[in-house]
């Protein structure tokens, strides 16, 4: 029993050791000359613009879901008329960066850990590597980049739609005016609520591309393995996210009150 | 008589000089599994080495250590002059420039066209900007293997054949002198595997390059073999030309030739 917990803390701290040190060569490999700008940008534009409609789907369907959770309680008790601050609260500090990097993680994070992962069973990484060329500096750098940049945009873009449904949700039962509804909501919102929430995105970002190049780049041969690097990139990618918004609500805390 | 030993000391010096891969007593395991137990080999410039052995031999573990992919555990391997484990970051990326290596499948980048795969080590590694210099070398890289036509095409678009030829470009497109060849027929039908192995030859003759080529296709070896050695046990037990090996009575090598 001691020999199997004490053979698991040693694998799980080589694996730790390993993405520091995957860390190191990514973040090497940034201030390195010859930055792939093409490649960044096409992996933005996937990464990006492929994921628009998933996520603003998922943003608008969030906002009007929970107005029509919380519509009927707050009404209970006289208080509708803080229907779009609650939401506006609620999804722009919490669920639109928390939700939105779930679906990130799942769609983006699974597609880079098997799109590397394919690329390592085809030997196409080695061939990379064995032509002098910098597989990190291509495949990596950009990739990580490229969510970094975008999560946080999807998630400023999700959070809009949420509003938006929140909008029409209020507007199945009652009536408001679209600029009133927007006023108060935005009326509702502090600086205090805003950056925090914008800042744990970038690092949401980071998160998904890391994990999902991490995972990729070190799949082992064999097709079983791009199933197995696509799989544990959505799992582990979460649950960074899940830790990451974590300590981000400690921080804020301690700052902010 | 003086004459003759200088003549047999040049011969041998020269001789030295020119031997592009030198490996002794290399070893490597895997976990437990020992795969390479003790390979000696010296490959001489504008030699082509066949390697035969069985599936499963580590025969391509052998040229993986030499580009420096995977690192021995123990003995010497000295690539151009130098040891590999001993070689910096920067003596290894200089190392490879120099080195081609065609892999089993091809290893095209499939998101690229073949325009784009042959242009990748170019603009990253050689550093090439000048736009007519890269075509021009791109066009003169798919001529030398038949394949103009395809150039603007994806890798899903194109036969194992002509996978393997655009590999082979991109491989030689760098210049390289030393190529190692990871089975380059494996997987293709009977006259393609012959167009690649006549293909070899014909590369370097033309770019005169020094090769190891790795592979259990018989009619592949007696096309491209200069000198051809046969793998075991992780341990090479034979060497020697095509027809000497024939006629080898060692029932292990003579199995190959049957």
């Amino acid at each position: 029993m001691a020999s199997a917990i004490l053979s698991s803390f040693n694998k799980y701290m080589e694996i730790a050791g390993d993405q520091v040190l995957f860390t190191a060569r990514f973040a090497r490999n940034i201030f390195r000359g010859g930055f792939e700008w093409g490649e960044f940008l096409r992996q933005c534009f996937i990464v990006g613009y492929k994921s628009i409609g998933l996520v603003g789907i998922t943003g608008f369907i969030v906002g009007f879901v929970l107005t029509l959770q919380t519509q009927p309680t707050l009404k209970a008790f006289g208080a509708q008329s803080f229907v779009p601050s609650m939401i506006a609260i609620s999804i722009i500090r919490e669920i639109g960066p928390v939700i939105i990097a779930l679906i990130c993680a799942g769609k983006i994070a699974s597609s880079i850990g098997a799109e590397l992962g394919s690329m390592k069973v085809t030997e196409q990484i080695d061939a990379m590597e064995v032509s002098s060329a910098n597989p990190v500096q291509y495949l990596v750098v950009t990739r990580i980049l490229a969510c970094t940049v975008m999560v946080p945009l999807l998630t400023i873009m999700a959070d809009g739609l949420a509003l938006l449904g929140g909008y029409v949700g209020v507007n199945i039962q009652d009536h408001v005016s679209f600029s009133l509804f927007f006023r108060k909501s935005f009326a509702a919102l502090e600086f205090s609520d805003v950056m925090p929430a914008l800042i744990k995105t970038f690092f949401f970002g980071y998160a998904i591309g890391f994990v999902g190049c991490y995972k990729g780049y070190h799949s082992k041969r064999g097709t079983e393995s791009v199933g197995l690097a696509a799989n544990s990139a959505v799992v582990s990618a979460s649950l960074w996210i899940i830790l990451l918004d974590a300590i981000a609500v400690q921080i804020t805390n301690m700052i902010v009150y | 008589m003086n004459d003759t030993n200088t003549q047999e000391q040049e011969v041998v010096t020269q001789d030295t000089d020119h031997v592009v891969v030198r490996i002794q007593h290399l070893k490597k395991s895997f976990g437990d599994n020992e795969v390479l137990k003790d390979i000696n080999l010296e490959l001489h410039k504008g030699e082509n080495i066949v390697v035969l052995g069985r599936s499963g031999q580590g025969k391509s573990v052998t040229i993986q250590c030499i580009a420096g992919l995977m690192l021995q555990d123990e003995g010497s391997l000295e690539v151009l002059g130098k040891e590999v484990k001993e070689m910096t970051r920067s003596e290894l990326r200089e190392m490879r420039i120099r080195i081609g290596f065609l892999f089993q499948s091809g290893a095209l980048y499939d998101s690229m066209t073949v325009r784009e795969n042959l242009s990748f080590p170019l603009t990253r590694v050689l550093k090439l900007k000048d736009k007519q210099e890269i075509e021009k070398r791109i066009h003169e890289s798919l001529e030398s293997v038949g394949l103009e036509d395809a150039i603007d095409k994806y890798p899903s678009d194109l036969s194992g054949g002509m996978r393997k030829r655009v590999g082979l470009a991109r491989t030689l497109i760098l210049r390289p002198e030393i190529m190692l060849y990871d089975e380059p027929t494996t997987g293709l039908d009977p006259i393609t595997s012959r167009e690649i192995s006549e293909l070899i030859v014909a590369l370097q003759e033309k770019y005169d390059t020094s090769s190891i080529i790795i592979t259990h296709d018989m009619p592949c070896a007696r096309i491209t073999a200069d000198r051809i050695v046969v793998m075991n046990d992780g341990k090479y037990i034979a060497t020697g030309t095509y027809d000497e090996l024939a006629k080898s009575p060692d029932e292990l090598v003579h199995n190959f030739f049957k």
